[in-house]
Formats: structure tokens, sequence, C-alpha cells
């Protein structure tokens, strides 16, 4: 087991990680930038150390400093969280090579999961379904057209080193995958350094369902079942439950063995996710391999009762994983929303200021996982995500009036949240049902210009 | 200071929240404007990213900047000054 970890990231997860490794009795160093002094996860670490500038490309992804903070506090093993350094398999090779674990997969999987395309491969060698789409990146806009003409339309274009629901464009028809190809190459290029393309069929109103995987180095995999994230808005979601209204046990089964496979055709070690989109039949395709711990796990820890991150950290530290699928009891149902400082009636525009006004939710059934506090001044340089408010019930019908009453009871005045549309949203009869498509949000924030265009 | 001399053609353009002031759209790309550029309407002069959101700021009148006042990659305040421009 480890001595002493130093955690890559900042905010919740910070915390959340900090807190797994207090229990298990490991030392914890936490860095900073200049604009994270007054930061929570600073005051629970054992040891704090800065790493640079506000802006996150001189600190937290500044993976000299990182490395540097790690040598100088004697840590021996580095959790990169999630975002930042998280999936970058030229940082999990750096720590290797310095002798530091990387509590994390290899940077061979790192690097299958970050090329879509190898990963659909992947897959697809394991016998799992995709969706279809062309074989290899797409060169020119000719050669899309041509493809699209022998899909069907509607399609998306995507960039096989895209990840969470950047770089996508849907195209209805010819004429927009005209349009939109050229644009999608540049800004592919610009977001992710190169500029590879492929198209995928689109599928209407699908739903998305995720299967949360554990490997070991010795080969072992087991999943811990789905994640319901359907309800997202441009790609970026914002409700997620575990298990999924959606799911029988017969499907489970099913998608829990293809999650399985494709973890072990891509030789997949510690903690990983593989996402599914399930269309309105109820056919299930491979998508992608998120590959680090995911904002949404708390859902998947509250109904198997399992801490994920601790999992991760014995995994890394060569532990066997121990156990399958059938030794779990799952129970009870969890759902959470997230939190972010943005105005769901302007467009979701970032709120940022100082939390003049905090009275966090508790009792019953809530997990609250977050980095606010009283006269806490939000940094304009990261993201929105504020806290992750998780409700937790033997039944979803008593999970979701958790939910209520604590959205209502959670106040982080004056800035602007998404709190009062969750509190719509649970009032919505096919919420209620389990009847939704990734498209529901749309029906709450009627779409205004871009926030671009403001 | 801001150079109008025109006190009635003075068109302030000042931070609609915080966040960090780009004056040019890449690190090895142009600047948008300059001090003496004639600008339209609604042109774009610089991006305001705050929480990992960009924003175009746009020039609300057609006339002339005056005046710079952020500096480039400054992290700016709601209502910090970012542009004087003599209206045309």
């Amino acid at each position: 087991m480890f001595r002493k970890i130093l955690i890559a990231n900042r905010g919740e997860i910070a915390l959340r990680i900090i807190r797994s490794c207090r229990e298990m009795g490991v030392l914890t160093v936490a860095v900073c930038s200049e604009a994270d002094q007054d930061s929570l996860h600073l005051s629970l670490a054992h040891e704090r150390v800065g790493i640079g500038p506000p802006p996150s490309q001189k600190s937290y992804l500044n993976l000299e400093n990182i490395l540097k903070a790690a040598k100088e506090t004697g840590a021996d093993a580095i959790h990169p969280g999630y975002g930042y350094l998280a999936e970058r398999a030229d940082f999990a090779a750096r720590c290797e090579a310095e002798g530091l674990a990387f509590i994390g997969p290899t940077p061979g999987n790192l690097k299958l999961a970050g090329d879509k395309l190898a990963a659909k491969t992947t897959a697809v060698s394991a016998g799992v379904p995709v969706i279809p789409s062309s074989p290899g990146p797409v060169a020119t806009v000719q050669d899309a057209v041509a493809m699209c003409g022998e899909m069907g339309y509607p399609v998306m274009i995507k960039s096989a080193a895209g990840g969470g629901g950047r770089g996508i464009r849907m195209c209805e028809d010819e004429a927009t995958l005209l349009e939109e190809f050229p644009i999608a190459r540049m800004e592919s290029g610009a977001s992710f350094g190169r500029d590879a393309l492929y198209i995928e069929k689109f599928i209407p109103q699908p739903r998305h369902i995720e299967f949360q995987v554990l490997s070991d180095t010795q080969g072992h995999v087991t999943h811990l079942g789905e994640r319901e994230c359907t309800i997202q808005r441009r790609f970026q979601k914002l409700i997620e439950e575990s298990p999924s209204p959606l799911v029988t046990p017969q499907l489970r089964r099913e998608m829990g063995d293809a999650a399985v496979a494709v973890a072990e055709a891509a030789h997949y070690v510690n903690a990983g996710t593989v996402e599914f989109l399930v269309d309105p039949d109820g056919h299930y395709y491979f998508m992608e391999i998120n590959a680090r711990i995911q904002v949404e796990h708390p859902v998947t820890e509250l109904t198997t009762g399992i801490d994920l991150v601790k999992e991760q950290i014995r995994l890394a530290s060569g532990e066997p994983l121990g156990y399958g699928f059938d030794d779990l009891h799952l129970r009870g149902w969890a759902m959470e929303c997230r939190i972010n400082a943005e105005d769901p009636d302007r467009n979701f525009a970032p709120c940022p200021g100082t939390v003049a006004r905090y009275r966090p939710p508790g009792g019953f059934g809530v997990r609250l996982d977050t980095h606010l506090y009283q006269g806490y001044e939000l940094p304009i340089f990261y993201d929105s995500l504020l806290a992750k408010l998780v409700a937790y019930d033997l039944t979803r019908e008593g999970a979701v009036e958790i939910m209520k009453r604590a959205l209502r009871e959670f106040i982080i005045e004056p800035i602007k949240t998404t709190i009062p549309l969750y509190l719509r949203v649970m009032e919505d009869p096919r919420f209620l049902q389990g009847d939704f498509h990734t498209g529901f949000i749309q029906d709450f924030v009627p779409e205004e210009a871009d926030a671009d265009e403001a | 200071m801001s150079g109008a001399q025109n006190p009635s053609k003075r068109v302030e353009v000042r931070a609609p929240m915080s966040g960090v002031f780009y004056r040019r759209p890449g690190p090895d790309q142009e600047t948008y404007v300059e001090v003496g550029d004639p600008v339209r309407k609604k042109q774009v002069l610089a991006l305001l990213e705050t929480m990992k959101v960009f924003q175009s700021v746009k020039s609300p009148v057609a006339g002339k900047i005056m005046e710079i006042a952020a500096q480039n990659e400054a992290a700016l305040k709601d209502n910090d000054l970012m542009f004087v421009i003599e209206k045309a």
C-alpha cells in the first residue's frame, strides 16, 4: 500500500480523494494554483504545494510542476482525479518513469481510450455492437459526402481525439455536412491538436447508459452495474442515476457482459467506464471508454456500497480485485444532480462570485460532495461544478422525494445555479416515469442564441 | 486619458461579468483591434473567458477605438472597463 499520495486536482474531487486516503491511513499532498489558496481541499490534506499561476495550463496541467511537487514531498503515488491530467498517456508514462505509481489505467489503456476509432475497433473485436460509422478517419469533404450517402442521414461528425461531448457536430442532410465539415476540421485541430475526423450515424432519441468497470493487474475484470446519464445539455451530463429505469435484469446482464468484454479486450486496468447509447428499440451500441474516475461515480458507490476511490488505490497498489458482479448486493436507488454555477434562465451563462450565504442540505439519504463554504470566492479560471448532490433511498420514488427536499434546502446565494432547473425536472411526469431521451432537457430551456452571440 | 474629444460621443465597453480578457482569438493570431481602428457595430473586440466558457465582446456602436483599458490575459472583475470608443 502507498504511504503518501499526491492529488493532482482541485475542487470537490480533490476532497473526495483526500477523504478516502485518510480512511486508508495514507498521507495526502494537496496541490493548488495561486487562485486556489483558500480552497477547501488544502485544509483537509496533510501537506500542500503551490504549482503555479491561476490558468490551468500553468498549474493543474503543468506536468513538470506536479511531478516536482511529488518528488519534493516524497509521495509514492499520484491520483489525477478527473479532467486535467487524468487521461494523459504521457503523464501516466512520466509518473512510471519517475518511479511514481499513477492511480489509474496504464499509458497504453489511456492511448487506446483517447483514440475513439481505435476504441471502437477494440469493441468490435470483442463482439460488442458499435454505432455504424466510417471505418477510419475521413479526410476530405468529398469522402464525407460519399460516406454519408451510403450510411444515410442524419450523421454526427466527431473528432477521433475528442471526448466528453466536445467537438461533435450533427448534420441533418448533405447541405449541412458541406457546411459543417470544414468547421469541424478546424475546431478539432484547435481543441485537440490533431484533426482526424470520423462520421457516425446519428441515433435519434437515444439514452446514455454506462457501466462502471474495475480491473486488477492480474486480468480480473468486473462491472458494478449501470448509470443512467441521459439527462444532458449539449452532451454535458446534468442528472445521473443508478440503476437505470430502462435496464431490466436481462439487459443489465447483456450490457454488463459487453462492458467486461471491452475492458478485457483492451487489457484494461483500474477503474473505467464503458459508455453505450441505447436506441428507442432497446438496441445498445458501444460509444467510448472513459479511462478515469467519473464525476457521477457516487451513484454507483451508494447502490453497491463500494468506495470506488479506495478500489482505485487498492488496485493501483497491485492488490487483486477479489470479487465479481455476482458477489455484489445491489440495493436501492441513487440519483445525482450536478449543481453548476450557471444560470439556466440565461442560456447556462456562467455565474462567478462570492458565496455570501451558504446552507448545505443534509439528513437521511443525502450525500453532498462539494468544496463550497460560506465566504468562498469562485475562481473564474475553472469549471462551474460547485457540488454533487446525491439522494439515496430504497426506491426511485423515494430518492426523488429526498432530492426535491434537499434541493429546496440548498442555498448558495447570490450565485445563480442549476438548482431551480432540477426542481422542475423532479416534478415532470415523463421524468418520474423514467421515460426520456438525451434531448429531454431542451423542453425546459428553450435554446437561445449561442453564448458566443451574446 | 481616453482621448475622446467629444464627451457625448464617448462609449465605454465594460465587462459583463468577471473573466479573463483576451485581445486575440489564439496565442499566435492577430489582435482583434488596436487603438485608432474603426469598428462596426457588433464587431468582435475581444474574448472573455469565465469558468471555461468563452464569450465574444462586441462593439455596441460603430466608431473608433480610442483606448484599450484592459491588459491581454488579465483577470477582469464584473464591470471593469475594457474599451473606450468614440461613436461615429
